[in-house]
């Protein structure tokens, strides 16, 4: 019997359930935090300012309430004025239009502000908390030798529309990293500027659509697996084609014949993601390529998956003509909670001419940016600009970093691990849970599941939300449509195997609870910052901003 | 390699788990013909941190940061001071490191802050209702006008003369495939803007008049008689706002009967990153959420009552409604967005408001001393923190002489507009509170002698 066992508990005395309500309503590391439009000090404000030219106090007379005095302005000049006064109204050059209302917004001091987001980052799960696995997304490791790259003055703080000989290392940065890309891929060119992966994948119908019409066959049709990503379907009918499906079989992959049956005139393009959505090689890839550019249409890929065959497969080499790439997934820049992201798209020399502007190109010692200006005598046939300026450069230079600080054996080790680790977890959970296209062979970087066999009244979203109370963030759900309570699980390279043997643990515990009929699994879950959700009520009387309460009950 | 944890024991375990001879036995599905069997040999090794640092910080190293150098240009994208709390929170992993809030009982914070993004969005420019972002400004208004003709069933949209040349590219590009029509114009280098002509362009096939305020030129108008013409018409008013800290000083659009409100949001909070990422904001009217483009974070309560936020009316999204959806749009600039929102938490209203004044204040006393560099003349009456300069000959090597004299001195006209003789003369010149009055008399100077 120890001895500081009496009257010092070394467990807790019940699970919490009967815990009493703190007066706060915080459990101690778990802290509700309001709005910053509810806070009580939220007219204040975290920025001092340098000292407006010609006040010699360091205040700036408000124009709005006639020259009222800051009570933080007289800290004291860090550079002393010389030019004229700031503007008083009547004085100013603003056309009449000076604000005449306030507009609402509440400000904190620094600490204030401080406090405030990093209370919220935790009630938020992250890869740096733990296993991500969100099939198709690629939650892998972010390095910070990317995030302190990206930060270099250099790259960071610099304007776009510099003259192009003070950013020749920006220019060299984004011809270096295409290169890369060109290279990885075993394509002929690529388009830098698409700001994430359904823009690439407009980039690429686009330039597609655009070789079309200069053949005088513009075409009407765009063919798109069940299975694709939603975005697809999406960006076909954006571009202005009329969108069918194409039938899977039963082994998950594209049926083949039914695609050949399909083709003809009237198709421009088939969207295909290889490896595709269910996890899957589509071995038929080269016969795909083939079958519809001797049908006159041309092959998009959806490169949402590549960090699967990144150093192992070049879609070169598969017949592709235009495939977009996931900065954000295969280089892994950060996903920073729904964006940004960058989408490349490579292209194949069919569609090179109609690439979009701008793009860098190397002219002897110099780089150089091929705008509209210039684009003329080797450029014409270009589909046009799809955003202002070139792209995403805080994602090139940490794409950039990931590329140089993996290499080729390294990149190649990527997919290599990436892969095993699904296979890892699909046999080892496949005894648990139904793996429809199990049979058929390994995997790629995703492993998918079914609810077959989960007891009445339980589903997909049952075990996902089970997930969370064991520690993990769910995989995705319900996608792809194509399996029924579809469960695709997407490891990523950069876990252990110990993550990984202790993720499949709490999957079997989860499974055999929804398999045995564990009701509880209903309420899962309990341990996160918040219960389930009621989407329906959010959608079915929206609130998406904030008003002070009174305002809203009269709108009741 | 740093970044990958598995040993060869591992490896070696779990392929005996699988039951697959190697690594490269997984990839059987891949046709012989196409399978690489060993690494890319044009490509180098792995290497280290400190290697891939040496590289990059020298390749960084041949910029001519903005922050080295007196610094004018603008048209677009803007440099701001942005406190050093912003980027501390925004690299939080909990922020940097976690995705769509697909999974709201453990995404809450991203979906507060975005929750706060859209209000603080709405608010700024006078509308009901904001979405948690959009790529950049220009995509933002071009789905925009893709809004307006599903709105009003009517495909033909008239641009400002003063609409980024930029953003008219985009436009264009679009407009080409989905087969609206864009009625568009070179802006003239004068002081006025060109609302009377847009008035007169008004008629009963327009879907929507889009505006930039203030414009390219830097001019700022009234837009509450065009927003008008354009309701009488059935039309909409797009206004475009890409600088949004003039609104801490200026009439916002929504206020003025703006229907739609987009615009470039880098300004507060994301930094120049030479034009990407930044973040595209969009807000509306209530009476239009339904056709708006984008994620949405709305309020509602979890299973024990307690208030939450969840992604709400994706049935407008392409993973539910597909080749029905608003937009293709998935991924978006959250980040961004969450940098712009705790930099407006930190200005708040005063702040803003301060910054604004700080920003006209010195843009006027700048644009009083440049007028009187011999031969230069400013072009606008009214402007908030970027006017136009009318140069005694072309701009574009006035600018290049100046930058080979380490001064950032403005955007030339030539630049946005090349071959339009009657722009090649003007400048365009941004001044922020990053500009200081040395930085203006050294503007001066190397204008002074560029054009000596």
């Amino acid at each position: 019997m120890s001895m500081n066992r009496e009257g010092r508990p070394t467990r807790p005395e019940g699970a919490g359930e009967g815990a009493p309500p703190t007066f706060t309503g915080n459990r101690a590391l778990m802290l509700e935090e309001p709005l910053i439009f509810e806070m009580d000090e939220a007219d204040g404000c975290g920025v001092d300012f340098d000292i407006l030219p010609g006040t010699g106090r360091g205040t700036a007379r408000s124009a709005v309430e006639g020259g009222e005095r800051s009570e933080r302005g007289d800290a004291g000049p860090l550079h002393q004025p010389s030019a004229g006064p700031p503007p008083r109204s009547g004085e100013d050059k603003l056309a009449d239009l000076l604000r005449n209302r306030p507009i609402g917004l509440p400000g904190l001091s620094e600490p204030q502000t401080v406090r405030h987001y990093t209370r919220l980052s935790r009630q938020n799960y992250a890869i740096d908390l733990g296993l991500f696995p969100l099939g198709s997304c690629t939650m892998k490791h972010n390095p910070r030798l990317c995030e302190r790259m990206a930060r270099l003055p250099g790259f960071a703080d610099i304007h776009p529309l510099q003259p192009v000989d003070t950013v020749q290392g920006a220019l060299e940065a984004i011809d270096e990293l295409a290169g890369w890309l060109v290279t990885l891929t075993g394509m002929h060119s690529v388009a830098m500027s698409p700001k994430a992966g359904a823009h690439g994948e407009l980039c690429g119908l686009l330039a597609i659509r655009a070789a079309l019409e200069a053949r005088g066959d513009a075409r009407e049709v765009v063919l798109v697996p069940e299975s694709a990503h939603g975005t697809n379907p999406a960006t076909a009918a954006f571009a202005g084609y009329r969108v069918e499906s194409i039938p899977a079989d039963a082994r998950g992959r594209v049926d083949l014949a039914a695609l050949e049956a399909r083709l003809g005139p009237d198709v421009a393009a088939v969207m295909i993601t290889n490896p595709n959505t269910c996890g899957l090689f589509e071995p038929d890839m080269i016969a795909i390529s083939a079958a519809v550019h001797s049908a006159g249409g041309l092959v998009y890929c959806d490169g949402a998956n590549f960090n699967a065959i990144v150093g192992r497969v070049r879609p070169g080499d598969l017949g592709i003509d235009a495939m977009h790439i996931n900065l954000h997934k295969t280089f892994s820049t950060p996903h920073g909670g729904g964006g940004p992201g960058a989408g490349p798209v490579v292209f194949s020399k069919t569609l090179t001419p109609f690439a979009p502007l701008p793009f860098v190109e190397r002219q002897d010692d110099r780089f150089v940016l091929v705008e509209e200006e210039n684009a003329g005598e080797h450029h014409g046939s270009s589909f046009g600009r799809m955003v202002a300026f070139h792209g995403q450069m805080g994602m090139f230079s940490r794409a950039l970093a990931y590329i140089l600080s993996h290499g080729a054996d390294g990149l190649r080790q990527v997919s290599g691990d990436a892969v095993l680790n699904a296979n890892y977890i699909l046999r080892s959970l496949d005894g648990v849970l139904d793996a429809p296209f199990g049979a058929s062979g390994p995997c790629m970087h995703e492993a998918l599941f079914s609810d077959k066999g989960f007891a009445e009244g339980l589903s997909t979203i049952d075990l996902a939300k089970a997930l969370i109370d064991e520690g993990f963030h769910p995989m995705t759900m319900y996608f792809p449509l194509v399996v029924h309570g579809a469960m695709l699980v997407e490891p990523t390279e950069t876990e252990s195997k110990a993550a990984l043997d202790q993720f499949i643990g709490a999957m079997r515990s989860v499974a055999e609870r929804a398999k045995a009929g564990d009701e509880s699994l209903k309420a899962a879950p309990v341990y996160a910052p918040r219960r389930r959700l009621d989407e329906t009520q959010a959608a079915r009387k929206p609130v998406l901003a904030w008003k002070p309460p009174r305002q809203s009950e009269a709108a009741e | 390699m740093r970044y990958l944890p598995l040993a060869d024991a591992d490896r070696s375990e779990m392929l005996r788990t699988i039951g697959a001879s190697s690594v490269d036995d997984l990839f059987r599905d891949v046709p012989e013909a196409a399978r690489l069997t060993g690494q890319i040999r044009e490509l180098p090794d792995h290497a280290s941190e400190m290697a891939v640092e040496r590289k990059l910080s020298a390749m960084a190293r041949r910029n001519l940061a903005a922050g080295d150098a007196p610094f004018f240009l603008g048209c677009g994208a803007y440099r701001h001071h942005i406190p050093a709390s912003v980027d501390h929170l925004i690299q939080r992993g909990e922020f940097l490191t976690s995705y769509t809030p697909y999974q709201p009982e453990i995404a809450q914070g991203t979906l507060q802050a975005l929750f706060e993004f859209q209000t603080q969005v709405a608010r700024l420019y006078g509308c009901d209702v904001a979405n948690a972002s959009m790529y950049d400004g220009s995509t933002a208004c071009w789905e925009a006008i893709g809004m307006a003709r599903r709105i009003t069933r009517r495909s033909k949209a008239i641009l400002s003369a003063g609409l980024h040349p930029h953003y008219v590219s985009v436009a264009k590009t679009m407009a080409r495939f989905t087969g609206d029509t864009l009625a568009t114009e070179l802006p003239e280098l004068a002081a006025g803007t060109d609302i009377q002509r847009l008035i007169e362009g008004i008629d009963q096939e327009t879907s929507c008049v889009v505006v930039q305020y203030p414009d390219i030129l830097g001019r700022i108008a009234d837009l509450s008689d065009l927003a008008e013409r354009c309701h009488a018409a059935g039309a909409l008013l797009v206004a475009v706002v890409t600088e949004p800290v003039a609104l801490g000083l200026i009439r916002s659009p929504g206020e003025m009967g703006a229907d739609i409100v987009v615009g470039e949001g880098q300004s507060i909070g994301v930094g120049l990153n030479f034009g990407g990422p930044y973040v595209g904001l969009f807000a509306t009217r209530d009476k239009y959420v339904r056709q708006m483009p984008g994620r949405l974070a709305g309020e509602t309560v979890d299973a024990e009552g307690k208030r939450g936020f969840v992604l709400t009316l994706s049935t407008r999204e392409q993973h539910i409604r597909r080749e029905k959806a608003t937009s293709n749009i998935c991924t978006n600039s959250g980040l961004c967005a969450l940098a712009f929102t705790i930099h407006m938490t930190l200005l708040g209203e005063k702040g803003l408001r301060r910054l604004a004044e700080i920003n006209h204040a010195r843009a006027c006393a700048a644009a009083e001393r440049l007028a009187r560099v011999p031969g230069v003349a400013l072009v606008n009456d009214g402007f908030f923190n970027e006017f136009t300069l009318r140069l005694p000959r072309e701009a574009r090597p006035v600018v290049r002489a100046m930058a080979e004299k380490g001064v950032l001195g403005g955007v030339s006209l030539g630049r946005l507009y090349p071959g339009a003789e009657a722009l090649e003369n003007g400048l365009v010149v941004a001044v922020t509170e990053t500009g200081t009055d040395e930085d203006v008399e050294a503007l001066a100077a190397a204008l002074e002698e560029a054009l000596a």
